[in-house]
């Protein structure tokens, strides 16, 4: 018996390496096709402003995500995060005005949550998938519960400069996010944390015959990914200028998506935060062209479903697969 | 005396049903190289999981360098000097090839908290060196050829001699079942090299090459080790008998009861062949007979029988159900033709667990216990009361969840769940793996009922005994294809020394 190589589906490989990109492509030669618009500096950026927080939330996803795992609690911690940080700055409610020194209590809460969620799902050994969704579900309740349904708004212009500042006529908000990207590049490529996380996604078996610590790796990148959200949701406040349960809503679906499209495989062990970085494009490009073209908000919707559910399928050689669940 | 470097001392482990390791002693001197060979599930890998800290002996202790020590984790017997190179290769396919080599042991290469690229890659190009390897350290494991993955692995057990002060010892698994001839030879010198640095345990089937690389062999059979030669003075037939051991139990496979197959063939294979499995196999099964299928792990009989059985199909040749060739897609396609696979994982593929003994055994055949869309409970409790009874399945009633009977009783409600499917041909995959003696005469009374009844059966057994005591003919299976026939009446059962040599 000889076990089939691996090496023959090599073409096809670096053909899946790189589809993100060409996808992208395509979707930006199209949409300028359709309509000049496109093709403006001001839709630029438009789009990279629009891109900055999904990136955000994309990296701490993105790590999940290569371990094997699933994070759900993304708009809980965000909505939470966002209604710390706008309680804290100068604003109509609360007497707080910590202005920027808000910012590191507002993602390091959001570290917290993430932590929790990797205590709790290492601990209780409960799936990533129900612990997180429980967390998530957790988060927005107090959110809600703080602010008793109404809306803080946020009158400080220091932390509102945090998004909608410009330096060298790009938004404050898309260099927060370039910092996030070289911050998750770093940990991805350059250290132990990075390394591990590969491993413990491809097969953590091995993993941890190699003595890596499987449990704390675990929940460490857990709390990575929720220091990722929590400055995600220090963004979302300082963009909208105000802080309630509702702004995270639908950045769930948004953030798995752009993973998922970027190539970054749900089972684990293939992907990187740079292809989550297209993923995010894929989907900001999409959702701007269809704007440009017209489309209803609601058939947009549809068109992301369809866009996960096509990424899904094409990230995988599936033919092997025995057991789809 | 000198001091082994490595040393067991009367270690035994035992698991629900069966004793792995029966107070097995065992050494290996510095630059020694030994050989360990034995049966398939002679005790071999209990042997080598213990040394690599998989399994904790239950009695027994290990020492390394004349010092006991518990081996707590694969990590922690790699961090002691013992380093083991997989059958089932260990290497993760996303990683590179440097990152592969130093896993969970980057600390070396950290500078300010994070890893150096470009040392940990000369570092590992050091190591791909001791084994005339000449890839790329940057190059991802998932683009080499699985002889080059073995050979990393090796390059990742030696990158510990640089590493540690402890004399190293190297466990090899089979290491040459995947290689080509020329990977052997280059397998065969880096051995020779080592034996300055490091000692070697190496287990493989191909008793030839044991014998030619081995200082010193140890031979393994049920649980035991029951002979230590020096390789120099033994010879492959030697070790072939020292393997197998004890006489054939006439009684105990109930050889009394062997039928004689009628002259009508149920199932008929005609050069049937899958790529990188099996090729070329022919043969004729008739009503009542029991086919033994004999041959190690990698001959490809599991393949085959996984093929027949519909899970897999064949790449060429034809397939033949009383007498109309067949093509399988999927194993519902051979249910539906009367062929049913007892498979050998019974806990993951013969049983639904959490089920309960009726539903188990209505699985396969759900259509004939419903009316109008509706699993009619009476008749499938009727019916697996039944069967209950007629196998004697030891069970507190038919609602009893199969995975909480013992091993020998859910072996029955997998048998029985094929009765009832009415099928005419059963292949059994080592059908009496991990149960209890008495378990075991069960389940060879049954096939003795079954084929009583006209039913034919391909065995896959556990042990050779067990394939020679209930099969009236044999085929011999290697590298995928068949390699002798054996007729086997009663009163004239071929050997398993005759068997054995046409098995590696």
């Amino acid at each position: 018996m000889k076990p089939v190589s691996v090496s023959n589906g090599n073409l096809l490989g670096h053909w899946r390496r790189w589809a993100p990109v060409v996808v992208l492509l395509a979707l930006c030669i199209l949409i300028s096709l359709f309509n000049g618009n496109f093709l403006t500096f001001g839709n630029f950026i438009r789009l990279l402003n629009s891109a900055a927080i999904p990136i955000v939330l994309c990296m701490g996803a993105t790590f999940i995500i290569l371990m094997g795992s699933i994070d759900l609690s993304i708009e809980g911690v965000v909505a939470l995060t966002a209604v710390i940080v706008s309680l804290l700055v100068l604003n109509d409610i609360s007497p707080y005005a910590l202005s920027l020194w808000a910012v590191p209590i507002a993602v390091a809460v959001g570290g917290m949550m993430g932590l929790l969620n990797g205590v709790l799902h290492i601990k209780l050994k409960t799936p990533s998938f129900m612990t997180t969704l429980g967390v998530g579900f957790a988060g927005v309740g107090v959110a809600t519960t703080i602010l008793g349904g109404t809306t803080v708004r946020i009158s400080d212009p220091t932390f509102r400069f945090l998004s909608l500042g410009r330096v060298l006529e790009i938004p404050m908000a898309v260099w927060i996010a370039a910092v996030a990207v070289a911050v998750a590049y770093v940990i991805q490529e350059r250290t132990r944390l990075g390394r591990w996380l590969y491993a413990i996604g491809t097969d953590e078996m091995t993993a941890r015959h190699a003595g890596i610590p499987i449990e704390r790796t675990r929940i460490l990148i857990f709390g990575i990914a929720g220091l990722f959200y929590g400055l995600g949701g220090v963004l979302a406040a300082a963009q909208f200028g105000q802080g309630h349960a509702l702004i995270s809503q639908g950045r769930l679906f948004t953030t798995i998506t752009a993973v998922v499209v970027g190539g970054t495989a749900l089972s684990g062990g293939v992907g990187s935060v740079i292809n989550s970085v297209i993923g995010v494009f894929i989907v900001v490009v999409l959702a701007n062209g269809l704007v440009l073209m017209g489309v209803e908000p609601y058939v947009q919707q549809g068109v992301q479903g369809l866009l996960i559910i096509a990424a899904v399928a094409l990230a995988l050689d599936r033919s092997r697969l025995d057991v789809v669940k | 005396m000198m001091q082994p470097v490595l040393e067991v001392r009367n270690v035994s482990k035992s698991f629900p049903g069966v004793k792995a390791l029966d107070n097995v002693s065992f050494h290996i001197n510095k630059g020694e190289v030994v050989g360990l060979i034995g049966e398939n599930g002679a005790g071999k890998s209990s042997l080598l999981k213990v040394l690599n800290g998989i399994y904790q002996p239950d009695e027994g202790k290990v020492l390394v360098d004349g010092r006991e020590i518990i081996i707590t984790s694969p990590r922690h017997a790699f961090d002691s000097g013992i380093a083991m190179v997989f059958q089932e290769q260990s290497i993760l396919p996303t990683l590179t090839v440097a990152e592969n080599i130093f896993l969970g042991r980057e600390e070396e290469f950290l500078r300010f908290g994070l890893i150096s690229k470009s040392r940990m890659n000369a570092a590992a190009a050091e190591e791909l060196k001791k084994v005339h390897l000449s890839t790329h350290p940057a190059m991802r494991c998932a683009d080499l050829s699985f002889a080059d993955r073995q050979m990393i692995e090796i390059a990742k057990a030696l990158s510990l001699d640089s590493r540690i002060k402890t004399d190293v010892t190297i466990l090899l698994d089979e290491p040459t079942s995947v290689l080509e001839q020329k990977e052997i030879e280059l397998l065969f010198r880096i051995i020779g090299d080592l034996k300055q640095r490091a000692s070697i345990v190496f287990i493989s089937h191909r008793l030839e090459e044991v014998l030619e690389i081995s200082d010193r062999v140890y031979v393994m059979r049920d649980g035991q080790i029951v002979q230590e030669l020096a390789a120099k003075d033994a010879t492959v037939k030697e070790l072939h008998q020292h393997m197998v051991g004890r006489q054939l139990h006439h009684e105990y496979y109930r050889e009394a009861r062997q039928a004689t197959p009628s002259a009508k063939t149920v199932l008929e294979c005609v050069d049937l062949n899958r790529d990188g499995a099996f090729s070329n196999i022919s043969f004729e099964l008739h009503e009542g007979e029991v086919l033994g299928i004999a041959g190690v792990i990698g001959s490809g009989r599991e393949d085959l029988a996984r093929c027949l059985a519909g899970h897999t199909s064949p790449d060429g040749g034809n397939l033949l159900v009383n007498g109309t060739a067949v093509h399988f897609g999927a194993a519902y396609d051979a249910t539906a033709k009367g062929v049913g696979l007892v498979p050998s994982e019974r806990k993951v593929e013969g049983l639904v667990a959490p089920f309960s003994v009726a539903e188990n055994m209505t699985l396969a055949a759900l259509p004939k216990f419903v009316s109008g869309g509706i699993i009619s409970f009476s008749s499938e409790k009727a019916v697996a009361a039944d069967w209950v009874s007629r196998l004697k399945i030891k069970t507190p009633s038919t609602a009893t969840s199969a995975g909480s009977l013992s091993g020998g009783n859910q072996q029955k409600v997998v048998l029985a769940k094929w009765r009832i499917a009415g099928v005419r041909v059963l292949i059994l995959d080592h059908p009496t793996r991990g149960i209890d003696v008495g378990s075991k005469e069960d389940v060879y009374e049954l096939v003795r009922d079954m084929t009583a009844e006209g039913l034919a059966v391909i065995l896959l057994g556990d042990t050779l005994d067990e394939v020679i005591g209930l099969s009236n003919r044999i085929l011999v299976m290697r590298d995928g294809e068949i390699t002798a026939r054996f007729e086997a009446p009663p009163g004239g059962k071929p050997t398993q020394v005759e068997l054995v040599r046409h098995m590696v």
